[in-house]
């Protein structure tokens, strides 16, 4: 692929998430609007930390493939790239092989031979323990100092990457770019940057392309169209029935990040402040003025996740309103006497295992923030308990199942009977996982932590 | 405040929460013009220490961004309860923003 100097870099976004699906008409017109390359996001760390945890991906095989095989044969056509970042939700090494695999049969069934980079993400304890000792890993408000011990206790640990290595895999001939887990940003900005298209407008672009439609005044329309110049960028929806307008494109750079104004990548930091929004017509819309600062020092995030303990849940629903209207006390009372049953029975001390009761239709989703309101018509109560190993999870759950089932007030003198959602009622969760990194490395270069392997083509 | 007078919801376009990356929440309050941006703005009432007892957390944490431009005051703190934990009830932390827009405004704003 040519590395000339361009004017312009037109980038097709087909949805916010690879495996979310769009309408294959919207990406025939970002074809026929002339893009350069495809760029789609395939993972988060929204869904929490069980993705990455447990390596295994958020979205079902086939989701994936349908969206696949509508990109592949349009980036084949049009003869530009296709990348996807963050492969398999949270990036780990096997998220990236997964989407290899899916890709590979595609192209065979396809007859397609484009050639694939695969850019490989996850970090070893060992070459983190280094990096620590040599005081180059920083905490990120609102953790602390990382140690050893929490290198050591995670199942999974990535870097994210910036547009980087997308740009060496390009360069080294790639024309399918499937990445570990990167900067939902870095998906879109690596082939203008390559081209380059300036940083400020580039990256801002990409924060505002990075969910696909919701920069869009309908959402649910799918993709987005943006093309990229020496002064800024312009933005459009892939459907010709929905639209953009500047608050829409403005309102984007909000969305799911602390800050508003600025957003930091392994090079520098986006500065949004002076950026200006313009409506070129109905539906497409204009910016100017995006800055980039370029960082004194490189640095790569990084994620983690390890195994807090095993979870079984189980579910009972109330409906009778002599127990609704205590229902604070008949769940403070569910918690005494579980506590007590799993001691004599199970012989287990409070501290040594953990459990969450929520009432569902109550107050189960703010919990003590919840500003309160009508006593409700019914509840649904969850049990949810967290052990060292998921015998005994399960066996603490079962200790609460005459009580999920037949729990009676303090007032009451007979035994109520509550209403299992299931038989049985106890559900096996497996491995519970929490995130435990949100620091950064410093970096000489911002490929070094990232493997990059390149296939020939198969065909 | 009083039952009298609207809420922030009742003011807003749209009133929203979602996390920020594992360890942050972040809300926004999109208001339907210049005069429920200048209600919502007015940090006598709503600031760092309102949205404390709100939500239960340190006011010191509490970062407040007031867009004029957008209509949009926007309000991010820690997490309290880590994403996925064992009580974290809200995973997207896509529900939270209930209580901000449940708070009734002063009596002379409205």
């Amino acid at each position: 692929m040519e590395n000339s100097a361009v004017g312009e870099v037109r980038i097709l976004v087909p949805a916010g998430m690879l495996g979310a699906g769009f309408e294959e008409s919207t990406v025939e017109r970002g074809l026929e609007l002339g893009a350069d390359v495809i760029a789609v996001d395939g993972g988060s760390t929204d869904s929490g930390p069980s993705y990455l945890g447990s390596a295994t991906p958020k979205t079902t095989k086939a989701a994936v493939a349908r969206d696949l095989r509508i990109l592949l044969r349009a980036a084949d056509r049009a003869g530009i790239p296709l990348i996807v970042g963050s492969c398999g939700t949270s990036g780990v090494d096997a998220g990236v092989d997964w989407v290899a695999e899916i890709v590979a049969e595609i192209m065979a069934e396809e007859g397609l031979g484009l050639k694939v980079a695969r850019i490989y993400s996850e970090q070893s304890a060992a070459d983190l323990k280094e990096h620590l000792d040599a005081g180059r890993i920083h905490p990120l408000p609102p953790l602390g100092e990382l140690d050893v011990e929490t290198i050591e206790s995670c199942t999974h640990i990535v870097g994210v990457m910036g547009h980087e290595p997308f740009v060496e895999a390009i360069e080294a001939g790639a024309q399918v770019v499937l990445a570990g887990r990167a900067t939902d940003t870095a998906v879109a900005a690596a082939f203008p940057l390559m081209k380059g298209m300036p940083a400020g407008p580039t990256w801002h672009v990409s924060k505002i392309v990075e969910c696909g439609g919701q920069a869009t005044t309908n959402p649910r329309a799918g993709g987005v169209f943006a093309t990229i110049d020496a002064t800024g960028f312009t933005i459009e929806p892939l459907d010709p029935a929905a639209a953009c307008t500047p608050i829409s494109v403005a309102a984007h750079m909000l969305y799911e990040t602390a800050n508003p104004f600025e957003l930091r990548e392994p090079d520098g930091t986006l500065d949004v402040r002076n950026a200006t929004y313009v409506a070129l017509d109905d539906r497409t819309v204009r910016v100017e003025g995006s800055e980039f600062h370029l960082a004194d020092q490189m640095t790569i995030k990084l994620e983690g996740a390890r195994i807090t303990g095993y979870e079984t849940m189980s579910f009972t629903a109330i409906r009778d309103p002599l127990i609704l209207g205590k229902i604070d006390e008949w769940a403070q009372l569910l918690r005494e006497v579980l506590t007590d049953r799993v001691a004599q029975t199970l012989g287990l001390r409070a501290d040594e295992y953990d459990f969450d009761i929520r009432l569902y239709g109550h107050n189960a989703v703010l919990g003590d923030i919840e500003p309160g309101g009508a006593p409700p018509r019914e509840v649904g109560v969850m049990l949810l308990v967290n052990a060292a190993d998921q015998a005994t999870a399960r066996a603490i759950a079962k200790v609460g199942n005459p009580l999920m089932l037949h729990l009676p007030t303090l007032e009451m003198d007979y035994l109520p009977s509550l209403a299992f959602a299931t038989s049985p009622a106890e559900i096996d969760r497996g491995a519970a996982y929490e995130f435990v990194l949100n620091h950064v490395v410093d970096v000489e270069s911002p490929t070094a932590l990232f493997r990059i392997e390149l296939e020939e083509s198969h065909v | 405040m009083s039952e009298s007078t609207p809420t922030l919801g009742d003011l807003a376009l749209e009133v929203r929460s979602k996390n920020a990356g594992p360890f942050w929440v972040t809300m926004e309050l999109f208001m339907r013009d210049a005069d429920g941006y200048r209600i919502a703005a007015d940090e006598t009432f709503l600031n760092e220490s309102v949205i404390a007892g709100l939500y239960r957390v340190d006011a010191a944490d509490i970062q407040m961004f007031r867009i004029p431009s957008l209509n949009v005051v926007k309000i991010s703190f820690p997490r309290p309860i880590s994403q996925g934990s064992l009580r974290d009830r809200d995973m997207h932390a896509g529900q939270h923003h209930v209580p901000l827009a449940l708070l009734r405004v002063p009596e002379k704003s409205a």
